[in-house]
């Protein structure tokens, strides 16, 4: 009921801000015609919209523009946070640090005695029977899996496609 | 608003040595900012000063406004940051400024809402009491999106949160102010209707 309140409250909100799409303006003027619950609502909130908006700003003192300036004539203004920001500095620490980890790597490589391994499986690949990982079972399960990936990033692809096209509306 | 030269124009102005022309810019945002900075600070000796210090410090760093948004945005960002460091400074846990009471016995210490008494009747005053009871986010959020004219996507750079974000907690805080005003001016709110 409360998840349900608040749910009409944010539609409408929306609504008054001007700030849905075209289809959900008509359905909510819709409902605001035919539903007296939205109606109520809708009146409730607009006037609280209206009331806020005619609020007027509170004003510091008479003095305030003239303390401020009196306050920024002991100051000067500080040069722009690029000029003495030296990229070749950043690009300097992050090469150094780039090197020391592809260092490290090289270091590491070159450590491993690769002759060490058993270059011979374990199993002898030609002697094993596919056909039991791909039983009904095994196969449906991993299926399953796929098509229920594959909805959930074919929702989120429509989902940020939606977004984007009421961006543009 | 925007009557007499743009903020762009007074900015380059400044940067070109006119710092005079600065008290344009502080003449069109006093109010704005004024009234973001009492939300926060509940008392208008502090707000003054605060709104005093952001005014300082968007000058010194005028150089590094950009242009890409708007001057009020930037500014904005200024007097949200400060307005924490204050809160921070002042050891006032935001979290704790919940509790409604707080909020009663600073509403009933500051001595401008009590100034006029009839005054305190009118429509205006009884939403400024009502925002001046809301936690400072709830009554900034609302604040820049009705008095400072910022879009939601200015808020939440402003913010430093997604727009989502910043349209969720704007629709909480209208509906938190709306809770403040049915219980706390019953009778004004019946005279409305």
């Amino acid at each position: 009921m409360e998840e349900n309140k608040n749910n009409i409250d944010d539609r409408l909100w929306e609504y008054i801000d001007g700030s849905g799409s075209v289809e959900e303006k008509s359905a909510i003027e819709k409902m605001i015609e035919t539903n007296k619950q939205w109606k109520e609502k809708y009146h409730e909130l607009l006037e609280l919209h209206q009331l806020v908006q005619s609020s007027t700003l509170e004003e510091p003192s008479l003095r305030f523009t003239k303390n401020v300036m009196e306050e920024i004539a002991k100051y000067q203004i500080a040069p722009a946070a690029k000029t003495y920001i030296n990229n070749k500095i950043i690009w300097g620490i992050g090469i150094f640090f780039i090197t020391l980890f592809v260092g490290f790597l090289i270091y590491g490589f070159g450590q491993v005695d690769w002759s060490a391994g058993d270059n011979n499986l374990p199993i002898d690949i030609s002697k094993v029977n596919y056909g039991r990982f791909f039983n009904n079972t095994y196969v449906n399960v991993f299926m399953m899996i796929n098509v229920v990936l594959g909805l959930m990033l074919l929702d989120r692809y429509l989902a940020a496609r939606k977004k984007k096209l009421q961006k543009e509306a | 608003m925007s009557t007499g030269p743009s903020d762009s124009e007074i900015i380059s102005l400044v940067l070109k040595g006119d710092h005079n022309a600065y008290a344009l810019l502080v003449e069109r945002y006093k109010s704005y900012v004024f009234t973001l900075t009492l939300r926060f600070t509940k008392n208008r000796e502090d707000a003054e000063e605060v709104s005093q210090d952001i005014f300082v410090k968007a000058y010194r760093s005028l150089a590094d406004f950009k242009g890409t948004a708007k001057f009020s945005t930037w500014l904005y960002t200024i007097v949200n940051t400060t307005c924490i460091t204050f809160l921070r400074k002042k050891r006032l846990d935001v979290r704790s400024l919940d509790d409604e009471r707080t909020f009663e016995v600073a509403d009933s210490q500051d001595s401008g809402f009590r100034a006029n008494q009839v005054e305190q009747k009118s429509r205006q005053n009884m939403v400024n009491r009502a925002i001046a009871m809301l936690n400072p986010d709830d009554a900034q959020i609302i604040t820049l999106f009705y008095k400072n004219e910022q879009s939601l996507e200015e808020i939440g750079q402003i913010l430093g949160v997604e727009v989502n974000t910043a349209k969720v907690r704007l629709h909480r805080a209208r509906t938190r102010l709306k809770d403040k005003m049915e219980k706390h001016f019953t009778e004004e709110v019946k005279d409305l209707h």
